[in-house]
């Protein structure tokens, strides 16, 4: 299946800043694509960029096969929803909604109904006379939102749409997301740079550093098996400890002085990447070892696991997220540390 | 009532006592005036209430009332004032809301100095640069020098001293009166607006149209009664760029008071001219609290 969006060597400069750098992407019909990065990465620019509000310095966008590099925003297949919302203040909720399809002329009973069609669906129906400053942050996200969905898009691009919204109705707006997306079948393109946000919602997800896109795939490949350090470090913060090969899916890793199985051969010395959540603590040293001991030096209570911080014997600080561990380690005590055999993931860069 | 309340009470009557004082009391002094009839004496009135015998004598005096509704120059003075004033904001609105915009729109680093080069010509007595005019316009002024030079006509243009003249010399003098407001307005402006309006298929004059200046209303309001309201009333302008065929009603306000001595009528105008230009600024009022809601 062709890609509905094709980035081709897409290059951004802002003077000396380089907000994209050579970004070569394909996304498919139907996916919610998540564009995942820190501030200043470069995700917001590529938004942009697709949007049709940047002009790219160099490189293509391709829509369904359309080259719409030279297309300003009004001629482009694409709707999005700001960060800000950028509601019009002196319309009403229903006139906002409503500006697109009088922008295209459409008969006022076709657009009525349009309107009245999409307001159902983010669940606006009562508030179609109020003003946006009249509003919750919730209820303008709403708005945006079938401001942008009402034209039919064929993407639909959305710039930290859950950002100004509180915790909680941040994880109902992202199921009501990903309803929207499944019921409407409309490709999301989103920019985020709450990992857990893009991997709760996201089909696929491109990380992105310094206007470069590191890596994509499915939030699972990308989590379980990150393909450098920067992911593996990004994403869930994994433990990258030094690793040099000494045999077919063999390392040995001397600042723990140990040897282990890891995912992959090493061609040479390289990384792996130990997630905090897939290590053991204990007291006494479980079987199958040489394993390494350190001494804990904090614990932090999250709830649902506690967060251990340890030194480990060749000085190295690792970090452990366990729940219920025998003998309950405290700071100051001594624990082995122990995984299992397809946690260690090997990283060539 | 405690200290704190007297004390925000007086502070709130200030105001009121320096509207009373300066405006209140000088316009029922000139509305008296009207009311009374030309004399002899200085100032040249005899006032329309007077003290005979222990008694209060009136003695209202409604000449001038009779003349204003008669005399089709003082009407012909007023529609004079009003369509001068009128066309002065038209021009003022499409010279300065471009020039409005494209300051608020200026890298912000530049936004001052543009202001400031707006606010620069008030550094100069307003009756220098009305002369400086004289010296472009007339016949061998500046403009016509450069236009001749040019070869662009052969004959110098006759300007000074008609309603063109006027009208530049006016749409000079009014400009930054609007462009200041309507700047202050579009600068508060969320250009995302304007994105998010070409995201959803308008090109930029629909937004514009839109978006822009239905937001920038208020501003527009503003800057258009800060030029239309003393344009009205101006008297330096016409009197020394334009010529006596079309005299303003200032004009004609001076020549009662100056010329015939005649301060009923002068201050019958002066009345009459304060109620044509109340007119806007209630409308003015209206429109901020329409302003206010949105």
């Amino acid at each position: 299946m062709a890609p509905l969006i094709r980035l081709e060597g897409l290059t951004k400069r802002f003077g000396e800043t380089v907000a994209a750098d050579d970004v070569t992407l394909d996304i498919l019909e139907g996916e919610l694509f998540g564009l995942l990065g820190a501030s200043g990465s470069g995700k917001t620019t590529l938004l942009r960029l697709l949007g049709g509000f940047e002009t790219p310095t160099a490189g293509r966008v391709l829509i369904d096969g359309v080259d719409v590099t030279a297309l300003p925003p009004y001629e482009r297949p694409t709707n999005m929803v700001f960060q800000s919302y950028a509601l019009f203040p002196h319309m009403t909720v229903a006139a906002n909604i409503a500006f697109g399809l009088k922008q295209a002329r459409m008969p006022k009973p076709e657009a009525d109904a349009r309107v009245e069609e999409v307001m159902e669906l983010v669940k606006l129906t009562e508030l179609g006379k109020r003003k946006p400053s009249e509003l919750s942050g919730g209820q303008r996200q709403r708005v945006a939102l079938a401001r942008a969905l009402v034209l039919r898009p064929k993407v639909l691009l959305l710039d930290e749409p859950l950002s100004a919204l509180d915790k909680k109705l941040r994880e109902h707006t992202q199921f009501e997301l990903m309803r929207l997306q499944r019921e409407l079948g409309i490709t999301f393109v989103i920019v985020t740079h709450d990992q857990d946000e893009a991997m709760a919602m996201c089909s696929r997800i491109a990380v992105m550093d310094m206007g470069k896109v590191i890596e994509t795939g499915t939030p699972r490949a990308i989590y379980e098996r990150p393909q450098c350090r920067f992911v593996a470090d990004f994403i869930g913060g994994a433990n990258i400890i030094d690793a040099e090969p000494v045999g077919p899916s063999r390392v040995r890793l001397p600042a723990l002085g140990v040897e282990c199985a890891v995912t992959d051969s090493l061609p040479a010395k390289g990384w792996v990447a130990l997630r905090p959540e897939r290590i053991s603590l204990s007291h006494e040293a479980p079987a199958g070892g040489p394993w390494p001991a350190g001494q804990v030096e904090a614990v932090a209570f999250h709830g649902d696991f506690q967060l251990y911080r340890v030194r480990m014997d060749g000085g190295v600080e690792l970090r452990v997220a366990a729940s219920n561990v025998p003998g309950d380690p405290k700071p100051g005590e001594r624990a082995f540390l122990s995984w299992p055999a397809d946690a260690p993931v090997a990283l060539s860069r | 009532m405690s200290a704190a309340t007297a004390r925000r009470r007086g502070v709130l009557a200030l105001p009121w006592i320096w509207l009373g004082l300066f405006v209140a009391a000088p316009f029922v002094i000139v509305l008296a005036i009207s009311l009374s009839s030309a004399g002899y004496g200085s100032p040249p009135i005899d006032f329309f209430i007077g003290w005979q015998n222990g008694h209060p004598t009136f003695n209202i005096n409604l000449d001038s009332f009779e003349l204003l509704a008669s005399d089709q120059l003082y009407i012909r003075g007023f529609l004079n004032s009003i369509a001068i004033a009128g066309l002065t904001t038209l021009l003022c609105l499409l010279v300065g809301y471009p020039m409005a915009y494209v300051m608020a729109r200026a890298p912000a680093r530049l936004q001052p100095l543009l202001v400031m080069l707006v606010i620069l010509p008030f550094w100069t007595s307003s009756l220098i640069r009305v002369y400086a005019w004289i010296g472009i316009l007339k016949e061998n002024g500046l403009l016509n020098g450069l236009l001749l030079h040019l070869g662009l006509i052969s004959q110098p243009l006759v300007i000074l001293n008609t309603p063109i003249a006027v009208q530049i010399g006016m749409v000079y003098a009014y400009l930054p009166f609007l462009v200041l407001p309507l700047y202050a307005t579009l600068q508060k402006l969320d250009w995302t607006l304007l994105e998010a309006a070409a995201d959803l298929g308008a090109k930029p004059w629909s937004a514009f149209f839109r978006v822009t200046l239905p937001l920038s209303w208020p501003g527009t309001l503003a800057g258009a009664l800060l030029v239309f309201v003393p344009a009205s009333g101006e008297y330096l302008i016409p009197e020394l760029l334009g010529s006596s065929t079309l005299p303003m009603i200032s004009t004609v306000l001076w020549t009662e008071f100056f010329g015939n001595r005649d301060w009923p009528m002068a201050s019958l105008i002066a009345v009459m001219l304060l109620l044509v230009l109340a007119i806007p600024l209630l409308f003015l009022r209206g429109g901020q609290a329409t302003a206010g809601r949105v």
